[in-house]
């Protein structure tokens, strides 16, 4: 099964590597973008993968770090655009700041949170997340709840030009590499070690001597700033910051694409993305054709009632492919823990 | 400071808190007792308010509907304790929280498949419609005093139901030992899906006496489902006494918070940072309190087993 | 889904050479079809599917078809579904669009990318201003008129004081703004509440009472409307201070709330009993439909189509001939259910703004009646950033 699993993954990302390409081809530029969103999200899921897959912490707040990355780009287009201050367009400040500010913000919420445990932490997360979207919607200045449309991207000069939608892909690609080689070292480390022996038993961790807390702290810490790059990729490719991707129901849909992919391995929330983007766009198209095989009138409408499907199709992963897509191409159906 | 307005504001506070309460009591109770954390509870407070606006428009009185609206609302509940929350007891949070996630996504759906886009109204029952004068000056409707008066009658019935009865007795030894009660030939089973219910109920009874002062519409439970979890973590998850305690709280905060700050800030800042702070700091009171109770609290005001 | 896939299976040779006339004009119609504000999109979908009706879903000798999606409320959205309309489905025309915040974030993914966009809704005053465009048309207002014209029926009226409340979000803070430039009186109170999620308004309510006011102004769209009226009839506040609004009280409001709005009066570019043919022909097309009192979204995104043909005509269905559908629509001649109104350079309506008051009309319905004309020929007040001239 082993073999299967690589294979499918290796063929996953070597299609995800042709993307630009193909669409060109076929003359289809929509699928660079959805495709684009689908990386993005990847990212945020794999960042999330880390403290909720590996670390056993479920944060119901990660939205947050997605908006504050994007907010990143849309403060400094604002002030470029506005106040003439072209430094603030600058791509690599922007790249900077989206590692630092929502990295920050995240050993900041942290801190407060690790001292909960089980559904204190779900919704002390979910609280802070809450805030800053409040927070936001009230900064009237960029934009409130109307969000910045950007009129220009981050500015990598010469290097690359992100108005390309190939270019932009490949820079997401490329990040998304960088991000799973980076997690790949770091739960593999001796730091990883601890994150993942406090899911299983973090007392006896403590009795050895190891301050579970602070590793816990810094691999929060880590999950929010590779979040915030997500999030700078995210506004760059709808080249729009809005305050409506830092709405819990987001958070929702990051912890979704863990799940379905597979908590706590590698490429899980890469499959999980993936899978989630497909099911959004194709299922209202599957449901409106299934409604013209078996016959049915107005089946334009049926498509508009995709999540009543979704809903229940997420109940039966949970209790039947727990292990999610990553855990089915094991060959392992039922629990996964 | 006008002492009229005070008073009213109170009020508000209080009857808003209440009617979180409702809400939060129902959830508290499953997860107190179940250990199921349940994000479509909201659902069934939306369920429950669409209820009522249809068994208002065909029996034409909201007294009856009131009496249809608590028992339908009990067996959604149970069907859907049966149905899919029963196998998630075991399970851990994570999974709880997305299963019941896609509960919210399904009965969305549903109720717009079934009740259509449009928004429904619940007008008010004539004997309420009007406002009282409590004291000089001091006009308050009438049927927001009901919903405080029915808000503590149930608070009231909770209690008794879980400190007073038998099955309140099973169900606090359901909570603290599940397996052990099973053993005594207690039908566990049967006994969890009537605790469900009867928070479905409650959830229920909180939409049908939110239904005529706000819009019955789809996702109404999305916005009060995350004001009632923020209850029950503030009052320690799985006691009633502290989700009676937080909502109160809570209740008051927001309203003070909404009706006073303005002025507070207008009176140290500029007009124009007052307009566009106060607003913001009034919408993230009540998730900056949570924040500073669980920091210095973390498992919230009333432990879980002595609620 | 299955369509497509036939016209792949048919080949790409026929997609290359593909005869223009029998291709249908494809129209791509971005609304909320999802949540609470679904019934705003079905009011706009069904005015759209009239006026399909109307015309026999036919423009410039071509047969025509809309596809219609779904942004839940969410800029993100909006801008994918665009992306998916403007890049995979090759639409002709985007329109649609309730929300601001939708508009602006799918606004780059439409104009400067072929298709025109038409906003059968929202108004930024970025789109006003600054970012115009050739592309782009307004069948509805700029978000500030309608709230100037109110401002001015108040001054009209002479109250002398108001108190103010709107949700705390970018269009709330608009309507704030837009009636405090043209009200002369004095505000005595201002409350912005939480948005989306507030539930109960007793706070400022009793704030409000307590403040005396000659008037109460509000904006609260869709299901916070219907909230906001309940909640302002059961405090006591409809018998003693009078209700001014805008975007509250609708046909979509009206029928669930009754009479609880009756009385209450509000401006709005179009009333259901304008007096001109084609109003009375959607109006009553409408109703015979749908069996309800058309809204304001409706009645823009019936013109939103009718705006489209006017210029898909003129150029007898070349729709490649943008520089003559440009013109054509510009003149803004094809029979407006709001009456005659013209163009601003920013292709912002300049257009008459009514003061209309709920009802209950002969037959029991709910509904509103035209008071008077508060504004005539009106127009915004952001087109002097716009660079067209």
């Amino acid at each position: 099964m082993q073999m299967i699993r690589f294979g499918f993954i290796a063929l996953v990302m070597l299609a995800l590597a042709a993307v630009p390409a193909v669409a060109t081809a076929i003359d289809e530029p929509f699928y660079i973008s959805l495709f684009t969103r689908m990386l993005v999200l990847a990212i945020a899921a794999s960042s999330l993968n880390l403290v909720l897959g590996y670390g056993g912490m479920v944060s119901f707040g990660h939205a947050a770090y997605l908006g504050l990355g994007s907010y990143v780009v849309g403060v400094g287009f604002y002030h470029a655009a506005n106040d003439g201050m072209d430094w603030a367009l600058n791509g690599w400040l922007h790249l900077a700041l989206t590692i630092i500010i929502p990295g920050l913000a995240a050993l900041l919420i942290g801190a407060i949170s690790l001292r909960t445990r089980g559904v204190y932490f779900i919704m002390i997360t979910l609280a802070f997340s809450q805030m800053l979207y409040y927070f936001f919607i009230g900064l009237e200045r960029y934009g409130g709840d109307d969000g910045l449309s950007l009129w220009y991207l981050s500015d990598f000069g010469s290097v690359m030009d992100l108005n390309d939608d190939s270019q932009l892909y490949y820079l997401a690609y490329g990040l998304l590499v960088l991000v799973l080689f980076i997690l790949y070292r770091l739960v593999n480390s001796r730091f990883g070690m601890v994150v993942r022996g406090a899911k299983s038993n973090e007392r006896r961790l403590m009795a050895v001597g190891f301050p579970t807390y602070r590793y816990r702290l810094v691999a929060f810490g880590i999950s929010g700033a590779i979040c915030g790059v997500a999030g700078f990729l995210m506004a760059n490719q709808s080249e729009f910051v809005s305050t409506s991707e830092m709405h819990w129901v987001h958070s929702g849909d990051l912890i979704v694409m863990v799940v379905l992919g597979g908590m706590g391995t590698l490429f899980g929330p890469v499959l999980g993305a993936v899978g989630f983007l497909m099911l959004e766009q194709y299922l209202p198209e599957l449901m409106e054709g299934i409604c013209h095989i078996i016959g049915g009138n107005s089946c334009g409408i049926a498509g508009e009632y995709w999540k009543m499907v979704f809903g229940p199709l997420l109940i039966l992963i949970v209790l039947f492919a727990r292990g999610g897509i990553d855990g089915l191409l094991q060959g392992k159906v039922g629990r996964n823990v | 400071m006008n002492w009229i307005l005070l008073i009213e504001q109170t009020l508000n506070g209080l009857q808003l808190g209440l009617l979180l309460f409702l809400l939060a009591a129902g959830l508290t109770l499953v997860f107190g007792i179940m250990d199921l954390v349940n994000l479509a509870h909201g659902s069934l407070y939306m369920v429950g308010a669409y209820f009522a606006a249809t068994f208002t428009a065909w029996t034409g009185s909201f007294v009856y509907a009131v009496v249809l609206t608590l028992p339908a609302t009990l067996l959604v509940g149970a069907v859907v304790e049966i149905v899919c929350l029963r196998s998630l007891y075991d399970r851990d949070h994570l999974d709880q929280v997305l299963a019941t996630f896609g509960l919210i996504l399904f009965f969305n759906e549903l109720v717009r498949l079934v009740w259509g886009p449009a928004g429904l109204s619940v007008p008010l029952p004539e004997f309420l419609s009007s406002s009282l004068e409590l004291a000089p000056g001091l006009i308050y409707p009438s049927y927001r005093l009901a919903i405080i008066i029915a808000s503590l009658l149930a608070a009231f019935f909770l209690y008794w139901l879980v400190a007073r009865t038998r099955i309140g007795m099973l169900i606090r030894a359901g909570a603290s030992n599940r397996e052990m009660v099973g053993a005594l030939g207690v039908n566990i089973r049967f006994l969890f899906t009537i605790v469900f219910g009867l928070g479905a109920a409650l959830a229920g009874l909180a939409g049908l006496m939110a239904a005529p002062i706000s819009t019955v519409e789809i996702g109404m439970g999305e916005n009060v489902l995350i004001l009632a979890f923020v209850v029950i973590v503030i009052g320690g998850i799985g006691s009633i006494r502290g989700a009676f305690v937080s909502a109160l709280l809570i209740g008051l905060i927001d309203t003070v918070g909404r009706a006073f700050l303005p002025d507070v800030i207008g009176g140290f800042f500029d007009d124009e940072f007052a307009d566009a702070a106060a607003p913001a700091l009034a919408s993230m009171s009540i998730y900056l309190l949570m924040a500073v109770i669980l920091a210095f609290r973390p498992e919230g005001l009333f432990s879980a087993r002595n609620g | 889904m299955l369509k497509r896939t036939i016209t792949l299976a048919a080949g790409a040779a026929m997609l290359a050479t593909t005869a223009m006339a029998a291709d249908p004009v494809k129209i791509g119609f971005v609304t909320t079809l999802s949540k609470g504000p679904a019934v705003l999109g079905r009011d706009m979908r069904d005015a759209a599917d009239l006026a399909m009706e109307h015309i026999g879903a036919r423009m410039g000798g071509r047969d025509v078809e809309i596809i219609y999606k779904d942004d839940e409320i969410n800029p993100g959205i909006g801008k994918k579904v665009t992306d998916e309309l403007v890049q995979k489905d090759r639409v002709d025309f985007v329109t649609g669009y309730i929300w601001s915040h939708v508009l602006l974030a799918s606004y780059k993914s439409v104009i400067g990318n072929g298709p025109m966009l038409i906003s059968a809704n929202a108004g930024p005053s970025q789109i006003a201003g600054e970012l115009c465009n050739e592309d782009f048309f307004s069948t509805s207002w700029q978000n500030d008129q309608t709230p100037e014209a109110m401002g001015e029926v108040l001054n009209q009226l002479g109250i002398k004081s108001i108190y103010v409340m709107a949700p705390n979000y970018a269009a709330g803070k608009n309507m704030v703004a837009g009636v405090e430039r043209t009200y002369k009186g004095e505000i005595l109170g201002k409350d912005f509440t939480k948005w989306p999620d507030q539930i109960d308004f007793s706070a400022e309510l009793a704030k409000a009472r307590a403040a005396k006011p000659g008037a109460v102004f509000v904006f609260y769209p869709g299901g916070a409307g219907v909230q906001f009226l309940k909640q302002y009839a059961q405090a006591g506040l409809k018998e003693t201070i009078p209700l001014y609004t805008v975007f509250t009280v609708d046909a979509i409001s009206l029928p669930v709330v009754k009479d609880l709005a009756v009385g209450s009066l509000a401006t709005q570019m179009w009333s259901p009993d304008l007096d001109n043919a084609a109003n009375k022909k959607f109006v009553d097309g409408f109703k015979a439909k749908y069996g309800r009192f058309p809204s304001f979204y409706a009645a823009q995104s019936y013109d939103a189509i009718m705006l489209i043909k006017a210029g898909v005509d003129a150029v007898n269905g070349d729709t490649a001939n943008k520089a003559g559908m440009r013109a054509a629509m510009k003149k803004a001649d094809f029979g407006s259910v709001r009456g005659d109104f013209t163009y601003g350079n920013n292709n912002f309506p300049i257009q008459n703004f009514y003061l209309r008051e709920a009802i209950q009309n002969d037959a029991g319905e709910y509904t509103v009646k035209t008071v008077k004309t508060v504004f005539t020929a009106y127009q915004d007040s952001y087109h002097s950033k716009c660079p067209m001239q």
